[in-house]
């Protein structure tokens, strides 16, 4: 976290001075935080983990309170994520919780794909974001920022090693989330144990390159806390809501028949460790994590998916104007384009049927030629058939008309041969 | 959303947000842009001086009315002051020459000027890929000083503040109050809250809480405004204290004495209550006008005005250009639709002009053809009547002719004498 003098550009002449007296600027930060005060804030906790792992447990044991939980079947098709909000408050402090449980996870023959639901939920919150940030008209400052500020990833407490389906999740989740891994039902493992399995759990996340979240060592008055918690990842915790009478005090605890495990023991588990680091130390950090990192990384890539560039092919830096008027103009190119590639698909579309029914109309026009051509062969046919009978009509009229006359002379030739 | 309300049944120990919050606030630093402007002589530096207890001004660094060029210039300087473990960059935007010419036409223009191009650079830092360090240096409040005449405002000062009141925080103040009696004073902040009411002028509001004592205090300060203040680089002993004060012969005007001024409110105010509301207001109001303004310029850039006019969409610029694409594939689609039917329906009219005329000419070649048959028959009916007459006048002719035969022979046996 940058101090705000490094915003100060190196060759902008700054002086130190000092005062005559009480100003009173040193209230500002009283200022700042009684206006957060009176926001509200805003925390938001994704759980991951095997079902029957203890997560709605243990969130009953944080928070100190019963939140509504009906046992998830081991019979899910897949992962599935659930948000639950909750008003909480404490002293004049109100905080909205969101608790994310992710019900299903583990159960599966075939875990290829369990991953994918988280990651789609942790993305869709911060697409979320993204959007009302780039609207024209926001409200950013009474947006319920969904954005999960921590994720826990329950190890089941099996006290050889991870298990790949952990360290696949974990990986997949490490440049979206703060993960801060914890042993669940810690209650299982002995002293010896569990010492050996959180350095081998470590040293697996190590080696695999996850990136798990570190409790931050830059600010003096934490520092040393936190850097002493670092070394005991991850927390082996328990989580109770029964109280058992201890002494002559009633403590959240399990009874077993050999005794007692109490959740606020730091002998027997690291509960309060995570809860002092989780909640009373950490909280802001882990928003302010989400918001500096793991949302900036999102959006960088976003934009860079989307196009956006910060300088142009000379490294100069682009403007805001500029930015859009070049996204702009490529996307309505884009739409011309494709307006064109229609119309032109049309056109060819039209010519190709015209040239169709050419061909059919002279297919047509050639068919009936034909007929035509028939039709006159017939017709002159006919007509020589009845020229023919002309002719043989006029021969017979005339061989008639010589009979009338040859027939009215045999008789006088016969009277001259009488004579 | 649901959301429900628990109860708590022992201590969690979020109650230390705060807590935290503050720690990070307290190592991150603060920072405040504070702008002056005022003509010269009015005791700009003076005031800052007083307020921040310091000498922001001095011979090296000489106020605004000691650097009066031909234009009115915008010029910053930024200190850095520290105090009870708060480190505050604080940038003092001064305007040497405002009001100081014969035509001070146009004498704001260099200052929205600059307010814009704040907002512009903050924008532009905002809107980047890559966004790491997002200086502010964004105007958080402007002092707008109003010279003591005890009239009313000028038109310069009223021209001012309403150019500038809906881009940064102004907080006008009666300058060198200590010219004023109590009563002049009295009349001549009535007179000015007037006219601001009368030109609808929106000067810095304070904001309500749920506080009653708070709200109290403020309505205190609200029946005060506009707050007139004196400043000193003096220190004076009166009575025994070592004041800020500025001597005459008749007295002593004490800078941090709320019965000779409202100096004390002012500080109070400025730096003790509402810097950070002040800041506030600036990133959530002035620069989210500024933004949404900008950003619909480039949004609607070559989209129908009508579209743009009145209806300042909440979409982003992406989103925009998402919903426009959307039009545009259902514009297209309806055009290819269309096409497609004009296309249909030309097709179909030509393939009936075509079956019509392939009936047409099958009807034609039909009548023909019946014609033609028509014909033959005629001729055969004809031909065969002809036939008819023709065999029958030649079996005539033979029967005459074997009649004739006859005779004759009959005549030659006749003669012959074989007939008897």
């Amino acid at each position: 976290m940058s101090n705000v003098l490094s915003r100060v550009f190196q060759n902008e002449e700054k002086r130190n001075l000092s005062l005559g007296g009480h100003v009173g600027f040193d209230s500002l930060p009283d200022q700042l935080v009684s206006k957060s005060v009176t926001q509200g804030f805003c925390f938001n906790i994704l759980c991951v983990g095997e079902t029957g792992i203890g997560k709605s447990t243990l969130m009953n044991t944080l928070f100190n309170t019963m939140f509504e939980n009906e046992e998830a079947s081991h019979y899910q098709n897949g992962v599935y994520l659930r948000p639950r909000t909750y008003d909480l408050q404490e002293s004049n402090v109100h905080l909205k919780l969101t608790i994310v449980d992710t019900v299903g996870f583990g159960d599966q023959i075939n875990k290829e794909d369990s991953y994918k639901p988280i990651v789609d939920y942790i993305d869709t919150q911060f697409e979320n974001y993204l959007q009302e940030e780039l609207k024209i008209k926001r409200s950013l400052f009474n947006y319920h920022d969904t954005r999960i500020h921590i994720c826990l990833y329950f190890i089941a407490p099996t006290g050889h090693s991870l298990k790949s389906l952990d360290l696949v999740t974990m990986k997949k989740l490490d440049s979206k989330v703060n993960i801060i891994p914890i042993i669940a039902k810690a209650d299982t493992i002995s002293k010896s144990e569990l010492h050996k399995f959180k350095i081998k759990i470590m040293s697996e996340l190590v080696s695999n390159g996850v990136q798990i979240y570190q409790f931050p060592t830059d600010d003096e008055a934490v520092s040393e806390i936190n850097a002493s918690m670092n070394a005991h990842l991850p927390f082996a915790v328990v989580g109770s809501v029964e109280e058992v009478k201890v002494g002559n005090k009633t403590v959240r605890a399990r009874q077993y028949p050999w005794g007692v495990v109490q959740v606020e023991n730091e002998s027997h588990c690291d509960f309060v460790k995570l809860r002092e680091m989780l909640i009373r130390v950490n909280m802001e950090d882990l928003r302010e994590q989400t918001h500096a990192r793991h949302y900036e990384l999102y959006r960088r890539c976003k934009l860079e998916e989307m196009g956006f560039k910060d300088t142009d092919p000379d490294s100069q830096p682009f403007s805001l104007q500029e930015t859009y008027e070049a996204k702009r103009k490529e996307f309505l190119g884009d739409l011309q384009r494709k307006e064109e590639e229609m119309r032109q698909m049309f056109v060819n579309k039209v010519k190709e049927t015209e040239a169709e029914l050419k061909e059919k109309e002279r297919e047509l026009h050639d068919k009936f030629e034909q007929l035509k051509r028939m039709h006159q062969d017939e017709k002159r046919k006919v007509e020589e058939k009845r020229r023919e009978l002309e002719d043989e009509m006029n021969a017979f009229n005339r061989k008639k008309v010589a009979c009338e006359t040859l027939s009215s002379q045999p008789l006088k030739k016969d009277k001259d041969k009488k004579k | 959303v649901l959301q429900q309300q628990k109860n708590l049944d022992g201590y969690v120990g979020f109650a230390s947000l705060p807590n935290q919050v503050y720690r990070k606030s307290v190592k991150r630093g603060f920072e405040f842009t504070l702008m002056v402007v005022g003509e010269s002589g009015l005791g700009k530096s003076t005031l800052i001086n007083s307020l921040f207890l310091t000498d922001l001004y001095s011979t090296e660094y000489p106020g605004p009315s000691h650097r009066i060029k031909k234009t009115v210039q915008v010029e910053q300087s930024k200190v850095l002051i520290k105090e009870g473990g708060v480190q505050l960059l604080l940038t003092i935007v001064d305007t040497p020459g405002f009001g100081d010419a014969v035509d001070n036409s146009n004498c704001w223009q260099p200052i929205i000027d600059h307010i814009d191009s704040k907002f512009e650079d903050y924008l532009n830092s905002e809107s980047r890929v890559n966004r790491r360090q997002m200086p502010d240096s964004r105007i958080h409040c402007c002092l707008y000083f109003i010279a003591p005449s005890g009239h009313g405002l000028k038109p310069l000062d009223i021209e001012f503040m309403k150019r500038l009141h809906e881009k940064v925080n102004v907080i006008p103040l009666i300058a060198k109050a200590d010219t004023l009696t109590p009563e002049e004073c009295q009349q001549f902040k009535k007179q000015i809250m007037r006219e601001i009411q009368e030109h609808k002028i929106k000067i810095y509001e304070f904001p309500e809480t749920d506080d009653e004592e708070e709200n109290r205090l403020v309505k205190k300060i609200k029946d005060k405004l506009p707050l007139a203040v004196v400043g000193s680089n003096t220190i004076i002993e009166v009575n025994g204290k070592r004041v800020r004060g500025r001597q005459y012969p008749w007295g002593v005007a004490e800078v941090e004495n709320s019965d000779h001024c409202d100096f004390t409110i002012l500080r109070d105010m400025l730096i003790r209550t509402h810097m950070q509301d002040l800041k506030d207001v600036t990133n959530n109001v002035h620069y989210e006008n500024y933004r949404s303004r900008k950003l619909a310029a480039v949004t609607y850039n070559g989209v129908d005005n009508n579209k743009a006019k009145g209806q300042l969409s909440t979409k982003s610029p992406l989103a925009q250009m998402e919903e426009e694409r959307r039009e545009h594939v259902a514009k297209m689609k309806k055009m290819e639709m269309e096409m497609e039917q004009v296309f249909e329906m030309k097709v179909k009219e030509k393939v009936q002009k075509l079956k019509d005329s392939e009936a047409e000419l099958q009807r034609r070649h039909e009548q023909m053809k019946k014609n033609l048959e028509a014909q033959h028959k005629e001729l055969e009916e004809k031909r065969r009547v002809f036939e008819d007459e023709r065999s029958n006048w030649e079996l005539q002719q033979r029967l005459e002719q074997q009649k004739m035969e006859a005779s004759r022979t009959l005549e030659k046996n006749k003669k012959k004498g074989k007939i008897f």
